[in-house]
């Protein structure tokens, strides 16, 4: 293990610059810098989020860190080793260690594929052996995600949509990965089943003590998950803090102007429910009690 | 105007409202035997998850279910049974008494004519006799009323020319030219970024003060339909679960259903809610 | 729209050299040595030596191909002396067999096929476009399933069955149609008509066939959408909400794949002209293959590929007219 000081992931002033062409033989071809000199560190066994509005780079920022795409410029070092310029078998052998979840688990699973098949894949791409054999595998591994494992024999079209994105955790998780990258992972959820899954991914990092790089769009929900917040605007870190600093003294106007405007219930109405929630249930026990 | 004692009569009056969708083995009900009624000026949140039925009650009040759909119940919109209504005579009614503001503006709006065109459509519609000029002048005016800047400008542009939040103005500048009676929005800023979000919902609570219409929103997001609405109707699978001002639901929900979902809902001023859901963390 | 116009042209002229070029390479490098051909069964290799050097075939092969494309542009001369042959722009070759300019055989037929093409267009795109309508607007009910089964006749049988079919049973059996002459439209338009009435049909089934799919799911499609449901829920009219918002944008892409198919016909309708024996640039193709008159092969396929490069940025143009979200640019 690295030491306190040494980060599991550190990126240095990553740019991604994509070309947009103007059509034609003459077409003139635009830079778009969708990331602009991103710093940022993940510590082991935390919770990076990098939270942001739509096109503000969060997503292509986790892609370069994941290296499923390439940089224009810009360090990437894991676990103390730069991985930036990996190829080839170094470069499966990273991405094996750096696993990604995906905002549509229906897209991003495997239709075809049985649950069993779909977890083992990771594992059977690299030509590892599957610990226990693929049956108790994957049980093993539907239990840790909070599925029934007598259904390890069906397809992602069977299940539920908080059920399918625990598969692709699931998935994630057969490689004993450092690091998981969730790609608003829990935005196409309905908010009880949001609640579950948020629940798992947090219960999940207790057990194994990985780091997750959380790339969200709601900030109620990082507020729920994340050890530390990058905010990120145009291609820009604005501000990186620890979690409650953030939220509670934000230091960027752009932080403050995104904070303002969430839409909240109202804090007394929260307030009073739980004093009537209280009250409801003590006057529950008195009835059990008579 | 409408004397004082029709006033006290509600805007909308939902009875029994059902939508079935006839199958090889039996009819599926997606809306079953909805009461709830919206006051005149009223704000009325109609809040559930995916599946609940609230998109598909928005639809049956506006005479849009999909086909094959079956709608029996009453709906009577300021003392009129729409239910009752012919197609040509829910023409009238559409666009003009009742609008609607739907979730994705991109796809809500027609890509091939400028905002312009599709904003004075509904107006040239139902008022005869407008002229290509007025109507362009009721389209400039509606831009305005939702702060499209350089209006007299942007009215000519296509929707692709406009930034998604700008495009959800236009859909509402769309319903404002008819001054209607009743706004329905179905997921009016599930679509877009929160700032945006803020921006839109400011304006719908300015046009309800400025215009006086009563707001259906249908949403499932209920830190939005805490800040908008009035009243609130909770629907799970196609039944109402529960229904009163939004105070009293916030406070003291009544029903099981209600008081998980809140629960649930993560706050963003800190962790409480979630943590008791721990427990509930097993396979619907 | 200028620079559009302007980087359109410029592709279009780098896609027609390369085409020139590719076919260039197959008919004259490829192929058979022409001189050979041309100097017939009693040959000499001194003779054969004559002819090359009147065609140029002895000189290098960029030589000849830029002469080829001078010829193009500028006109050329076969051989010299007395036994020049002219060759005016845009000369596409010189037919040896027919002893003309490749360019004025394509030229005479050109009318014939121009007549077949706009007819044979004419007629299915009415008739795919009607029927997929009444499909659309049936979805599955008798119409509609009844047109499907059309569609799916009209697909798979081949041109010349249904040719030879037609012919066999409007003329010989029913007499229906008089039997084809060749005659101009002035003199008699009736028989003119007659004539080309089949092969309009035949060349139309097919594609009216697939335009007629095509115009259905297009429109299922649109009306799927959620700017129709919108203008719905303006309160627009049935008929309102059909034409503006349905129609438009489902016919479009119908649009622009016509273009493509047009002229792809223009080309040559290879099969149909031979079977009813019209003398149009189809049938000049199908005779020049048998008598391996390569400079005509050529000139044909070069005519047909310039067609197609043409109705291909033809349809661009119409395209970014049609749809503003190619007119104009975001500027959001």
């Amino acid at each position: 293990m690295s030491d306190a000081a040494e980060p599991l992931l550190r990126a240095t002033r990553l740019v991604k610059e994509f070309n947009v062409h103007g059509g034609g033989l003459l077409g003139r071809t635009a830079k778009l810098r969708a990331v602009d000199d991103v710093s940022l560190e993940v510590r082991a066994g935390e919770t990076l989020a990098l939270v942001g509005e739509s096109g503000s780079g969060k997503s292509t920022t986790a892609r370069l860190v994941a290296r499923l795409v390439d940089l224009t410029s810009g360090d990437i070092e894991f676990a103390g080793r730069p991985v930036h310029a990996l190829t080839g078998k170094a470069l499966h052998a990273y991405r094996s260690e750096v696993q990604m979840v995906f905002q549509d688990p229906y897209s991003s699973l495997n239709p075809k594929h049985s649950v069993e098949r779909i977890v083992t894949a990771p594992l059977v791409y690299q030509k590892r052996p599957v610990p226990g054999g693929a049956r108790a595998f994957t049980k093993a591994l539907m239990e840790r995600v909070g599925l029934n494992p007598d259904h390890s024999a069906r397809f992602p079209a069977q299940f539920s949509g908080g059920q399918a994105q625990r598969i692709g955790i699931a998935r994630a998780l057969a490689v004993a990965p450092k690091l998981i990258i969730a790609d608003e992972a829990v935005s196409a959820l309905d908010v009880s089943v949001q609640a579950q899954v948020i629940n798992l991914l947090r219960r999940l990092q207790d057990e194994e003590g990985f780091s997750y790089l959380f790339i969200a769009h709601d900030l109620a929900v990082v507020r729920q998950i994340a050890t530390r917040v990058a905010v990120m605007s145009e291609g820009r870190i604005v501000e990186t803090g620890d979690r409650d600093q953030v939220f509670e003294e934000p230091r960027d106007p752009y932080t403050r102007k995104l904070l303002a405007a969430v839409p909240r219930i109202r804090p007394e109405w929260d307030a009073a429910r739980r004093r009537n929630e209280a009250a409801r249930l003590e006057r529950e026990r008195q009835e059990a009690d008579r | 105007m409408t004397a004082s004692h029709e006033d006290e009569r509600p805007l909308l009056r939902v009875r029994g409202l059902t939508v079935a969708f006839p199958t090889a083995a039996g009819a599926t009900e997606v809306v079953k035997s909805l009461d709830f009624d919206l006051a005149r000026g009223g704000a009325l949140g109609i809040v559930g998850e995916s599946g609940s039925g609230k998109s598909m009650t928005s639809l049956a009040i506006m005479g849009l279910l999909p086909k094959g759909a079956e709608r029996t119940g009453s709906i009577e919109f300021d003392g009129a049974e729409l239910t009752a209504l012919k197609e040509r005579e829910m023409q009238a009614v559409r666009g003009d008494r009742i609008a609607m503001v739907f979730q994705d503006p991109l796809s809500s709006l027609n890509p091939y004519y400028t905002v312009g065109t599709q904003i004075a459509e509904a107006y040239r519609s139902h008022r005869t006799g407008v002229t290509r000029r007025q109507a362009r002048r009721v389209a400039i005016e509606a831009m305005e009323r939702v702060h499209i800047r350089d209006a007299a400008r942007r009215v000519d542009h296509y929707p692709h020319q406009f930034s998604g939040g700008m495009r959800q103005r236009v859909m509402i500048a769309m319903t404002l030219s008819m001054e209607p009676d009743l706004i329905i929005a179905d997921e009016p800023t599930t679509a877009l970024d929160v700032t945006v979000q803020a921006q839109i919902l400011d304006l719908l609570a300015e046009i309800r003060r400025d215009t006086g219409a009563g707001l259906i929103l249908i949403t499932h997001d209920l830190a939005v339909v805490s800040e908008v609405a009035d009243h609130l109707v909770v629907m799970r699978e196609g039944d109402l679960v529960e229904q009163g001002t939004a105070e009293r639901v916030f406070c003291d929900p009544r029903e099981p259903y209600t008081r998980m979902l809140l629960d649930a809902v993560p706050r963003i001023d800190d962790e409480i809610g979630l943590l008791k859901t721990t427990t509930a963390e097993e396979d619907r | 729209m200028i620079r559009v116009l302007v980087n359109r042209l410029l592709g279009m002229a780098v896609v027609l050299f390369l085409v020139c070029a590719f076919t260039y390479v197959i008919f004259f490098v490829l192929s058979p040595d022409p001189a050979v051909q041309i100097c017939g069964k009693n040959c000499t290799p001194e003779a054969i030596d004559q002819i090359r050097a009147n065609l140029g075939l002895d000189q290098p092969f960029w030589t000849q191909f830029w002469t080829f494309l001078g010829g193009l542009f500028a006109g050329r001369t076969y051989g010299t002396g007395a036994n020049a042959i002219e060759c005016v722009a845009p000369c596409l070759g010189y037919s040896f067999q027919s002893s003309q300019p490749v360019t004025d055989m394509i030229l005479q037929r050109l009318p014939v096929s121009v007549t077949v093409a706009v007819g044979a267009a004419v007629l299915w795109l009415l008739a795919g476009v009607s029927a997929g309508l009444v499909s659309a607007v049936r979805e599955g009910r008798f119409a509609d399933r009844f047109i499907a089964g059309l569609t799916l006749t009209g697909m798979s049988v081949p041109n010349y069955v249904l040719a030879l079919s037609l012919q066999f049973l409007l003329v010989v059996t029913l007499g229906w149609l008089p039997f084809p002459q060749a005659v101009a439209f002035g003199d008699d338009p009736g028989q003119w008509f007659a004539n080309f009435l089949m092969p309009w049909i035949v060349l139309s089934i097919g594609a009216a066939a697939v335009y007629t799919r095509l115009t259905r799911a297009n429109v299922i499609e649109t009306l799927q959408e959620n700017y129709v449901r919108t203008a719905r829920a303006k309160g627009l009219s049935p008929g309102l909400v059909w034409r503006r918002h349905a129609l438009r944008p489902a016919l479009t892409p119908i649009v622009t794949i016509f273009g493509m198919d047009f002229a792809g016909l223009l080309g040559g309708a290879l099969i149909t002209e031979t079977v009813f024996g019209l003398n149009g640039v189809g049938k000049l193709a199908a005779d020049s293959i048998t008598k391996n008159d390569q400079p005509v092969i050529m000139g044909v396929t070069l005519l047909a590929a310039f067609l197609v490069v043409v109705g291909n940025m033809v349809v661009d143009l119409l395209y970014t007219a049609i749809d503003p979200r190619v007119r104009v640019g975001s500027s959001a």
